[in-house]
This record gives C-alpha cells, sequence and structure tokens, in this order.
C-alpha cells in the first residue's frame, strides 16, 4: 500500500518540490485575518488562481496526464499524483479552475470533435474559464429532466431558459451546457451537451448568496443565447453519455486535498495550548477525530495504490465522497464545541479567527453539490451492491408528458 | 447472484492462501459445527478441528519462524488467517494463541522464548492472562505481584476476561515485582495449565463462540520470560499486534455480515418488489459498505505498520481499533434489522454476528480508550516535533 518512490519518482518529486519551492509559498498554520467573502475579495482570490494556473501552465504543470498536443505534459497519474501532494504543502489557490477543467478537459478529449479539442490549451492556461452550466430549478439530483430549450437555426442553436447554482458564473469565459433538444422523446433521449460563450448578450448572471456569505454560484438566464452547431458535442440528441462522464470525472476531484488549518491534529494543537486535553471527553472526541482523517487517507492511499497499478480504483468513489463530506463536518462541529462559549462567535472574534465557523457551514458544499449525499448512497447500493434499482416512471414517456414540482 | 467483495492488497499467493482457508472453514466448520460447539459445553473450544487447522493446515504457528517449527509467514498471512476464523466463527483459540500469546511472548524475547513459541507453533495452544477485575486492559494497570522463594516464582490472584482458555496447555500472565508500579517491574511469565493451584472459571459470555472465563492462581508455579525489568516494552509492542491483528479478525466477521445483509436485501421479495430497491434498506446496505470498506483499510493498514515495524504501529493500531470496533456493531446492528423478523431469530446466525461485533469492540480496548490513547499520541509526537 504505501510504498516508496521508486528512483525516477523522487527524482521527479524533487523536481516539483524545487518548482513549488521557487513559484510558491509554504503554507502557514494560522490564518492571518479572517476569510473574507466581499465581492472584491472574491474577485482577487479568482485573479489569483488565474495567476497560478498560468504560472503552473508555464512551468509545465498544469495538466501531468494531458498530452502536450493540448498543453498537457504528457506524464502518468503517478506523476500527477506526486504534484497534488507536494503542491498541498503550499498556498496556492487552487480549486476552481483546476476542478472545471478536470471535468470539461477529459470529456473534450473523449467525446469533442478536432475543433473542440482546440479549447484545451487556453483553458490550461487559465485563460479562459469554463462554468458547468447543468443544473435547473427544476432539474437538480435529476439532471435528464433540464427543461432549458435549444433549436437549431441554420447552423447555430439558439438556448433559452434558466440554469442554477452554476459556480463561479460570474467570473467564467465559457460554459459547458446541458440542453433539451427534443421534448417528445424520453427525457435521456432528447438532451444536448453544448459550449457556448458566457460573454454574449443574452447570457444574464445573477449571483447568489450562501450561508457562508459568499456567492459560491449563481442564477444563469439564457435569452436567445446563440452557439455554432459545431459545438455541439457528440452530436444533437446524444449528451447524456457526455453529461454522465463529466459527472464521473466531478467526483474523481472530490477528498484529495487537506487544508492544514482545518486538521484533527490542528484541533489536539489548539486543546493541547487551552489545557483542555486533560478532559477525558476532549480527549475521546479529537481521538476519534484524528482516526477518521487517517482512516480516509489510507482510502485515498488505496485509490492511489490502484491507479498505480494502472488498476480501475477499488473503492468506490462514493465511498470517500460520502466520508470526506460527513466526517468533515462533523470534525467541524467538534471543533466549535471545544471552543465552548466562543463557539457562538465568528470571523476575527472567533478562535482561530473563525475558520472552523466558515468549515461548519461549508457543509452543503460537499454534501449536497457535485450529488447529494443520497443520490451517492443510491449509487453505491446499485453500482457497488448492484441492488434493484426503485421502479421508475420516467424512462419510457416523452419528456414533455413526465410529472413536475411545479 | 450472491455478493463477492474483492479483496484488496493481496497478492495472487496471498488470494490463493485466502481461498484455501475460506473452503478448509466451510467444510470443516460450518455454522452447524460452531452451534455444536457453542451448545456442547462452555468451552467454546473444538479440538479436532484446532488439531488439524494447527497440524496439517500449520496456522498456529504461520508467523512463527521455520527453524522454531513455524512457517515462517508474517503477520499478514496471520491476519488473513483470522480473518477467515471471524468470518466462520471457528471455535480455535488462533487469536489468543498465535496473536496474543505469539506475539507478546515474540515481542519480550529472553532465551525461553524460543521454545515457547516453537510449542504455540506445534499446536499447544496459549494464551496471554493480565486484565484484573477492574476491567483496565492497559498493562500498567496490573497489580498481581509475583511471590519469590529462592529460585522460585509463584502467582497468587485472578485474571479475567481470558479468551482460549479452556483450549490453553500454557498461560503467559503479567504480573510485577513487588511493590513496583506501571511500566517499571512489569513482568511475563508462564504457567502451565495443568500446573497445581490453577483452575479455570467458565464465564456467562455474551459472545457464545468465543466465551471467556476467569483463571485463578494460588501459588502457581511461574517461570520469567524475558528478563527482569525489561518486559515492559515487548508487552506493550505485541499488545499493540494483537490489537491489529484482532481488528482483521473482525473484518472478517464484518464481512459475512455486509454480505448476508446485501444478499437477503436482493432476495427478499415484499410488496412484490425486492426489498433492496426500497431507499430505506438500501441506503442501510450503502451504510454497510461505507463501514466495511474504512474498517478494512483501517486493518489492513495497522497490520501492515506492525508486520513491518513502523513506528507508527501504536498510533495506528489505535487508529484502527477505535474505527472498527463501533464500525462492526452498526453493522451487526443494521445488517439484522435488513433481515426482519428471522434476523431476531435465535436460530438465524446474524445474533452470533452481533454477539462477537460487541464482544471484540471492548476486547484490547473499546473505541474510547483507544481515542484517548491516539489524542495523547498526536499531542506527543507534536510536542517532540516542536522541541525539535
Ligand atoms: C456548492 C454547490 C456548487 C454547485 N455547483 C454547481 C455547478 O457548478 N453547476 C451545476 O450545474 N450545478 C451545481 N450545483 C448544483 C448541484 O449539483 C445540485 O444542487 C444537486 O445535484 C442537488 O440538486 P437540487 O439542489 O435541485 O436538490 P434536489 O435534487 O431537489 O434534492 C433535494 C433533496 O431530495 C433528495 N433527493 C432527490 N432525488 C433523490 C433520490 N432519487 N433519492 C433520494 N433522495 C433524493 C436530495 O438528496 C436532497 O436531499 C452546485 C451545488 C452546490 C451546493
Amino acid at each position: 500500500m504505501r510504498r516508496e518512490d521508486t528512483p525516477e519518482e523522487a527524482a521527479f518529486r524533487q523536481e516539483v518540490r524545487s518548482w513549488l519551492e521557487a513559484n510558491a509559498e509554504l503554507r502557514s498554520e494560522q490564518l492571518a485575518a479572517p476569510l473574507d467573502h466581499s465581492p472584491e475579495a472574491e474577485a482577487r482570490a479568482w485573479e489569483a488562481m488565474k495567476v497560478w494556473q498560468r504560472t503552473k501552465y508555464e512551468g509545465g504543470w498544469a495538466a501531468i496526464t494531458w498530452p502536450e498536443a493540448y498543453g498537457g505534459r504528457g506524464g502518468t497519474p503517478i506523476q500527477q499524483m506526486i504534484f497534488n501532494e507536494e503542491q498541498s504543502n503550499f498556498d496556492v489557490p487552487i480549486g476552481f479552475i483546476a476542478a472545471s477543467l478536470g471535468m470539461i478537459g477529459p470529456a473534450l478529449m473523449r467525446y469533442g470533435s478536432e475543433d473542440q479539442k482546440k479549447y484545451l490549451p487556453a483553458m490550461l492556461r487559465g485563460d479562459e474559464v469554463w462554468c458547468q452550466l447543468f443544473s435547473e430549478p427544476e432539474a437538480g439530483s435529476d439532471l435528464a429532466a433540464v427543461r432549458t430549450r435549444g433549436h437549431v437555426e441554420g447552423d447555430e442553436l439558439v438556448i433559452n431558459g434558466q440554469k442554477v447554482w452554476t459556480t463561479s458564473a460570474n467570473f467564467a469565459d465559457k460554459g459547458f451546457i446541458v440542453l433539451r433538444t427534443n421534448p417528445d422523446v424520453p427525457k435521456h433521449d432528447g438532451i444536448s451537451f453544448a459550449l457556448i460563450d458566457m460573454n454574449q448578450p443574452g447570457v444574464e448572471v445573477r449571483p447568489l448568496v450562501t450561508m457562508r456569505g459568499d456567492r459560491h454560484f449563481n442564477e444563469v438566464f439564457l435569452t436567445d443565447v446563440r452557439t455554432p452547431l459545431d459545438h455541439v458535442v457528440n452530436g444533437i440528441d446524444c449528451g447524456w453519455p457526455v453529461t454522465t462522464f463529466t459527472l464521473m470525472n466531478e467526483g474523481a476531484f472530490i477528498g484529495m486535498t487537506v487544508n492544514s488549518l482545518t486538521t484533527a491534529t490542528a484541533m489536539i494543537d489548539s486543546a493541547r495550548e487551552t489545557g483542555r486535553l486533560e478532559e477525558g471527553v476532549v480527549r475521546q472526541r479529537l481521538g476519534e477525530a484524528y482516526a477518521r482523517e487517517r482512516v480516509l487517507k489510507q482510502l485515498q492511499d488505496r485509490i492511489k495504490a490502484s491507479l498505480l497499478d494502472g488498476r480501475a480504483p477499488d473503492v468506490d468513489g462514493s465511498v470517500l465522497k460520502i466520508l470526506t463530506s460527513e466526517w468533515g463536518h462533523e470534525r467541524a462541529v467538534t471543533a466549535t464545541w471545544l471552543q465552548g462559549a466562543a463557539g457562538m462567535l465568528t470571523g476575527a472574534d472567533a478562535p482561530g479567527m473563525g475558520v472552523w465557523q466558515d468549515q461548519v457551514l461549508a457543509r452543503g458544499s460537499m454534501a449536497v453539490g457535485g450529488g447529494t449525499l443520497e443520490v451517492h448512497r443510491n449509487g453505491l447500493g446499485e453500482r457497488a451492491l448492484r441492488l434493484p434499482k426503485e421502479p421508475r416512471f420516467d424512462r419510457d414517456k416523452p419528456f414533455k408528458d413526465l410529472k413536475t414540482s411545479g | 447472484m450472491p455478493l463477492e467483495i474483492q479483496e484488496f492488497n493481496l497478492s495472487e499467493e496471498r488470494l490463493e492462501f485466502r481461498d484455501t482457508l475460506r473452503r478448509f472453514f466451510e467444510e470443516s466448520s460450518p455454522i452447524t459445527e460452531v452451534r455444536r460447539v457453542m451448545e456442547g459445553d462452555s468451552t467454546g473450544f473444538a479440538p479436532d478441528l484446532w488439531k488439524v487447522a494447527s497440524e496439517e493446515l500449520g496456522l498456529a504457528g504461520i508467523a512463527i519462524s521455520e527453524d522454531l517449527g513455524g512457517q515462517g509467514f508474517g503477520l499478514k498471512e496471520l491476519s488473513i488467517a483470522l480473518g477467515e476464523v471471524g468470518r466462520s466463527l471457528a471455535p480455535i483459540p488462533l487469536f489468543a494463541s498465535a496473536a496474543l500469546a505469539g506475539r507478546v511472548v515474540a515481542a519480550v524475547g529472553g532465551e525461553d522464548a524460543d521454545a515457547f513459541l516453537r510449542s504455540i507453533a506445534e499446536g499447544e495452544a496459549a494464551t496471554l492472562a493480565w486484565v484484573e477485575a477492574h476491567g483496565d486492559w492497559d498493562p500498567a494497570a496490573v497489580r498481581m505481584e509475583i511471590a519469590e522463594q529462592g529460585a522460585e516464582i509463584r502467582l497468587t490472584g485472578e485474571k479475567q476476561f481470558v479468551v482460549g482458555a479452556h483450549a490453553a496447555r500454557r498461560f503467559f500472565v503479567i504480573a510485577r515485582e513487588p511493590g513496583s508500579h506501571c511500566d517499571e517491574g512489569m513482568g511475563l511469565f508462564s504457567v502451565e495449565a495443568n500446573a497445581e493451584g490453577v483452575a479455570i472459571d467458565a464465564k456467562e459470555s455474551f459472545d457464545l463462540t468465543q466465551p471467556l472465563a476467569t483463571l485463578r492462581l494460588d501459588g502457581a508455579l511461574a517461570k520469567r520470560v524475558g528478563h527482569q525489568g525489561e518486559a515492559a516494552p515487548g508487552i506493550r509492542i505485541g499488545l499493540d499486534e494483537a490489537t491489529a491483528l484482532l481488528t482483521a479478525e473482525m473484518v472478517g466477521g464484518m464481512q459475512k455480515v455486509l454480505e448476508t445483509a446485501v444478499d437477503y436485501a436482493a432476495e427478499r421479495h415484499q410488496f412484490s418488489r425486492p426489498i433492496g430497491s426500497f431507499q430505506a434498506i438500501k441506503h442501510k446496505c450503502a451504510d454497510l459498505l461505507i463501514d466495511f470498506e474504512g474498517s478494512r483499510t483501517a486493518a489492513d493498514a495497522a497490520v501492515m505498520a506492525s508486520a513491518e515495524g513502523d513506528p507508527e504501529r501504536s498510533l495506528l493500531a489505535s487508529v484502527a481499533k477505535s474505527h472498527v470496533g463501533p464500525a462492526g456493531l452498526r453493522m451487526a446492528t443494521e445488517s439484522g434489522q435488513i433481515q426482519g423478523g428471522v434476523g431476531y431469530t435465535w436460530e438465524y446466525d446474524a445474533h452470533l454476528y452481533y454477539r462477537r461485533a460487541l464482544a471484540s469492540a471492548v476486547m484490547l480496548g473499546d473505541e474510547t480508550m483507544h481515542q484517548e490513547r491516539l489524542a495523547r499520541l498526536v499531542a506527543s509526537r507534536r510536542l517532540e516535533g516542536a522541541a525539535q
């Protein structure tokens, strides 16, 4: 399981580390100021993320496993893993860009035309950032229920409808969108997957504020938005396989980075400093948080080990997603509990600049975003354990005849 | 088609070994046999099965070197064998003899250790007796003191919660020098089961397939293992290794519990559909899988750390034990629930696994003990890190 680097891997790791040392700062163990969720701060963070992406691109590290033809390094999954491990020790703004290109990149490489693949290098450079226009008010877990319409007009697709929960749509340059192009056939058979330009009239983006206070996601209203027909991926009405493929890749990103500020070890440190480690119940709860963190790491190591052997991961990704989400939230609640009465405060007035309070509120990003916990449990039951599916009423009828909330 | 769980981190040889053992226990110790022993007497021991398992399969000495009559494999192989015992609930003292006594004796060492290990490898079962009436698993809490008369050492008092007592030909007893405290003066002593002043009291045990006993010593003749005043570190290493191995045994049972529940959910129909298509049941099954995956991963990491003498051995043993105990109990509980009324009967095996899960969660320290140990270990490691 845990194995030493081979000499080549060790050399590669050293190369990565030297490059990171020259281009980034090590992570610090303390927040200097409370997390800032103002729009100005978010815009600055977005710029910083683009700069880091570009820096990585210029160093040849933006996407290690992608072919060189698309701006990648033509390297191995193991090398990507080593890079991620080393990068996690540095204070670098990763996040949305990495997640986004991890979804759309592989989908274009697999299903895209040669013209569509021309978007890949700009994506890697961070020059064009892509947002995921999937969810709608009436299509969340049931993504195949999308209603946003696409009509063919000449050699263009004309799009009308509404998307919601679109992460970073307020900053994004491009979007990949799931549309209904044929309502007269069963739901999965009338869906198309298209690439659109976000900077055009008819795309109206309205930020939504999350319970954390940030503007993580947006509503996106689309009125006569146009995109060339050759920007439809895999052909009209053939978008569902592309959609499920990108969702699979979304899962692969989950749970792979650790923020050292919010670890069980950081909790044990602070309990030691405040003297509360003398209490048995404190040791028990922190010991539990620590054990979970190690178990999660061991599960990740198992996935890595299968990658190293060139096998399909032998732990279902949903196991990791569920544990990362549930244990992460419980750990944050334990951390605020450990603060006693001060746990009722937040921001600069709370211990540790309120980083734990922020984590408590971040629950939904993992428990809902990227598929809800319930949907992932369905997946474990049906995919990993091969239990029978629930009876369904929406498979064979034309989409336009199906029941909805409204 | 029954659910088949894929193993991980097993080479082809080890997988073959596992298959052989699985077949062996299915044929030689089906659950009907386990129940026959369970209902027969209070020893929890099938001598004939143990004879075959230790003499023909060599399980008793699997992790003991070949020059001592063992198989010369390591802790990973022993953990695989224990997993199959946990799965079949076979009434043999593999854990008590090979894991508990065997690992502690091997780690304490000394002149006589080789002879003791040789007899363990030959199938002369042994066990470790250390916990006293206070129920503290920490060997530092041992109060029994040795009495030295000339060259002879004698032991008097009671050791509780002894596993595999009726099968044991020899007990390894933790006792201390008179007036000593904690690790200082802690020692390991061997006592022959048939010696004068040795009595075994069977206890009515929650875990019907692995009953516990009290060992009563009344001036029993004992022999020191290892060197005076130097036993504590070995005892602690041996107990950590046994803890890791116990989690592997527990995971073997958990796999059976998972398979039973999922197979039942796929087959049992109500309302004209398999109950596994109801989300309430499907999500329970998903949670069984989540608990199982975390547990077997943690158990494997703990066993590998022990096998490799990793400095994180103690820490990873506690990670595994604190995690696997409650997970195993949850799994056994929910698996029984998924089986409805039949899951509540004496006749169905659900309760046998439930009983084992509860007892094993306590054995060698429950989750709170290991969580506390983890918090202390991490804190002191951080302090050392800061001091450097
Ligand atoms: C932080 C964040 C970022 C996001 N970013 C994006 C993005 O960039 N692009 C994008 O397209 N979307 C994004 N989403 C949307 C996300 O994918 C959806 O919120 C999610 O799929 C759930 O859909 P919903 O909100 O409509 O809830 P619903 O699907 O209506 O679910 C409501 C409740 O019903 C339960 N439920 C629904 N169906 C089932 C079922 N079959 N079985 C059991 N329970 C069920 C759910 O588990 C949930 O508890 C984001 C969401 C969040 C929270």
